[in-house]
């Protein structure tokens, strides 16, 4: 058994590119969740939101002509930034918000899951080709990034876990976490954080100390919704591509785990918990492989291709030993959580 | 002091302003701070609340009584915009609430508590209280990351909430969950928290339902203590002994209408009231101190 790639896999799940773009989406979710109540079972789509935006507005066949020609051609890229970190998940979120915020919490749970189906396979329709690249989505609009990398691509760095793009992509990758958890902890800690955490428990309360419950949830979905887009943005660079089925319905509930691993309502649980769960799937994949061809593990039992799969079941067997032992998550407040029961 | 130089203050319990007021359901007020006309609401095709018109004298203490059932709470969520009426008109200080949303209301000087009470139980007792000020700079989302706009502020809220919590003597548990606290605190808790919004006019729902008498006692005495400032309280109750002690005037609902007005000491002995209370078959005098629910 090589214990080498083992610890070498885990420690890339742990802090790898993966563990970057979902502490994002479970940041952003947790505003959502965690801090305002919201039921968002959609972030796959803001997540979709950022990478389209970025890569439509540099690399589509239809808009790309017109951009070119109003901003001249080396601004695509930072108009595309802007299009994928802002304009795409905003629009997105009052889209998802408007009908939904006034009514009771599980309408915007299902109009955030359709609409996250909804988009992807639009995304798909090879009548939007020119728009979307259709399924085999769009590619060659994240060169400006890797233009300002320090790194050589072809040698590897930090410990030989990355390679040069890998290793542009984690540094800016963190530092992109580390600003969005630090304005995120700013927010919650002021009275506007008050005012969602109040939502959360009753909106009616809020609503009669003055509160205009309708904006404050509009304004979570629309920043909880940005700062996932932000990693779909930094996905699609990350992986250089954007494509409709990196965003299945799948990617919603990594976030998920991710926020309630760490503990919902902690600002930086999500982080914690999306490097746990990248951490698990990786060291759960590794092992197994290695058990495997070792023959530890009998061909009976789990075969190689077989442990992709099995690496999801161990995760949600651990799930549920961490709802069971700790319900409040790793970062939760336990006497917090027993509130509820009174 | 220089006692010679200003006037004596002529409180308003010096004279009675409803001296001169018919006891008379619907009566016209000399300062009314809120009117409702014609306010009606169906549920289904049961009518909850059917009001004529009805108004609220500034700076007094008005009881809300009926029987349960009588659409007292749903008048409540009428009048502060809770709920929507089928018809009707309300007015808070000569400015019609139609259309207003609930949480603007709120803003307008007119708060209301619940007869459920909703302590926010997963945030402390100073959170709550800090939640109710209105006009925060902090509350504005772009504001909120850059404390140095609203840190004064802040600090100054915090302090009038810790008078606040003071005066209902809650000042040992500022920094606990509001969800530990006793139902009876928590009543506490939501009466102070409505008036960190600084309001001309308080709509308590109940505020004794479920207190110890100890604690009522001392809910009584903050509810006069906030006329003795200059507020307008309208409070729903049972207790009729609570009734008599601290309330000016009394409105009596039943099935949804206003059935009756007057000051207190007259409601025991009107007829319309006691049918309401005992059914129309009764014509022994009525001690309604007797018929908490
Ligand atoms: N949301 C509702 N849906 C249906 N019926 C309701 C609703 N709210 C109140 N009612 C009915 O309206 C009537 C008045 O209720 P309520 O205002 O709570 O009375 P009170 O506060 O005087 O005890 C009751 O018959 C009650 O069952
Ligand atoms: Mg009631």
């Amino acid at each position: 058994m090589d214990w080498g790639s083992i610890i070498e896999n885990t420690v890339r799940g742990l802090i790898g590119e993966q563990a970057i773009y979902f502490a994002l989406a479970a940041l952003g979710l947790n505003i959502h969740f965690g801090f305002t109540g919201l039921l968002n079972f959609g972030q796959a789509v803001f997540m979709a939101a950022g990478a389209y935006g970025l890569a439509m507005t540099v690399a589509s066949e239809e808009p790309h002509d017109l951009i070119l020609f109003t901003i001249g051609d080396g601004n695509g890229f930072w108009l595309g930034i802007f299009m994928g970190v802002i304009v795409f998940p905003v629009i997105l979120a009052l889209i998802l918000g408007i009908p939904t915020l006034r009514l009771r919490a599980d309408y915007l749970a299902m109009v955030t899951i359709a609409t996250a189906e909804i988009f992807r396979l639009v995304a798909r329709t090879p009548a939007l080709d020119d728009w979307t690249g259709s399924s085999d989505g769009l590619t060659g609009f994240a060169s400006t990034f890797y233009d300002w990398s320090p790194f050589e691509p072809r040698q590897r760095y930090f410990f030989n876990l990355f390679q040069g793009n890998q290793m542009w992509v984690f540094i800016i990758g963190w530092i992109t976490v580390a600003i969005v958890a630090f304005i995120l902890w700013l927010l919650i800690r002021s009275p506007w954080g008050r005012v969602l955490k109040a939502i959360r428990e009753d909106e009616d309360a809020a609503r009669s100390l003055g509160k205009n419950a309708y904006a404050y949830k509009m304004q979570a979905l629309i920043l909880g919704g940005v700062v996932g887009a932000i990693g779909g943005t930094l996905r699609a660079i990350g992986t250089q591509s954007a494509q409709p089925d990196n965003f299945i319905t799948d990617v919603t509930f990594f976030a998920w785990v991710a926020v309630i691993l760490g503990g919902a309502g902690k600002v930086f649980g999500p982080i914690i918990g999306s490097m746990l769960l990248w951490a698990t799937l990786a060291f759960a994949d590794t092992f197994l492989r290695e058990g495997v061809d070792a023959g530890w593990v009998p061909d009976w039992l789990i075969t190689g291709t077989q442990v992709g799969q099995v690496r999801f079941m161990l995760v949600g067997l651990g799930l549920v030993f961490l709802a069971w032992r700790r319900p409040q998550g790793i970062f939760g407040n336990k006497e917090e959580m027993a509130l509820d029961d009174r | 002091m220089t006692d010679n130089d200003t006037p004596p203050i002529a409180t308003q319990t010096d004279h009675n302003p409803l001296e001169n007021v018919a006891w008379e359901a619907g009566v016209s007020k000399p300062d009314p701070i809120l009117v409702a006309h014609d306010v009606t609401r169906s549920f289904g095709g049961l009518k909850a609340v059917d009001v004529d018109h009805v108004e609220i004298q500034r700076g007094l203490i008005t009881a809300l009584i009926g029987p349960n059932g009588a659409g007292k709470t749903t008048f409540f969520n009428l009048l502060t915009n809770f709920d929507n009426p089928d018809t009707g008109d309300r007015t808070f200080n000569g400015r019609s609430l139609n259309n207003t949303p609930a949480h603007r209301v709120a803003n307008f000087g007119m708060v209301r508590t619940f007869q459920l009470t909703k302590a926010l139980s997963k945030m402390t007792v100073m959170e709550n209280m800090k939640l109710g000020a209105t006009g925060q700079r902090g509350e504005s989302m772009l504001a909120a990351a850059l404390p140095f706009l609203w840190s004064r502020q802040d600090r100054a809220i915090e302090e009038r909430a810790a008078g606040l919590l003071q005066r209902f003597k809650m000042d040992h548990m500022t920094g606990e969950f509001a969800g530990t606290l006793s139902g009876g605190q928590r009543k506490l808790l939501e009466m102070a928290r409505a008036l960190m919004v600084q309001p001309e006019l308080v709509m308590l729902d109940e505020p004794m339902a479920g207190v110890n008498p100890a604690l009522k006692q001392s809910l009584l005495d903050h509810i006069k203590g906030l006329k003795a400032e200059g507020m307008t309280v309208l409070f729903v109750e049972h207790d009729m002994d609570m009734v008599q002690e601290i309330s000016d005037w009394v409105i009596v609902m039943a099935e949804g209408r206003i059935i009756a007005e007057g000051p207190p000491a007259s409601i025991s002995e009107n007829k319309a009231v006691v049918d309401a209370y005992l059914g129309s078959h009764h014509d022994a005098p009525l001690d309604l101190g007797d018929l908490d629910d």
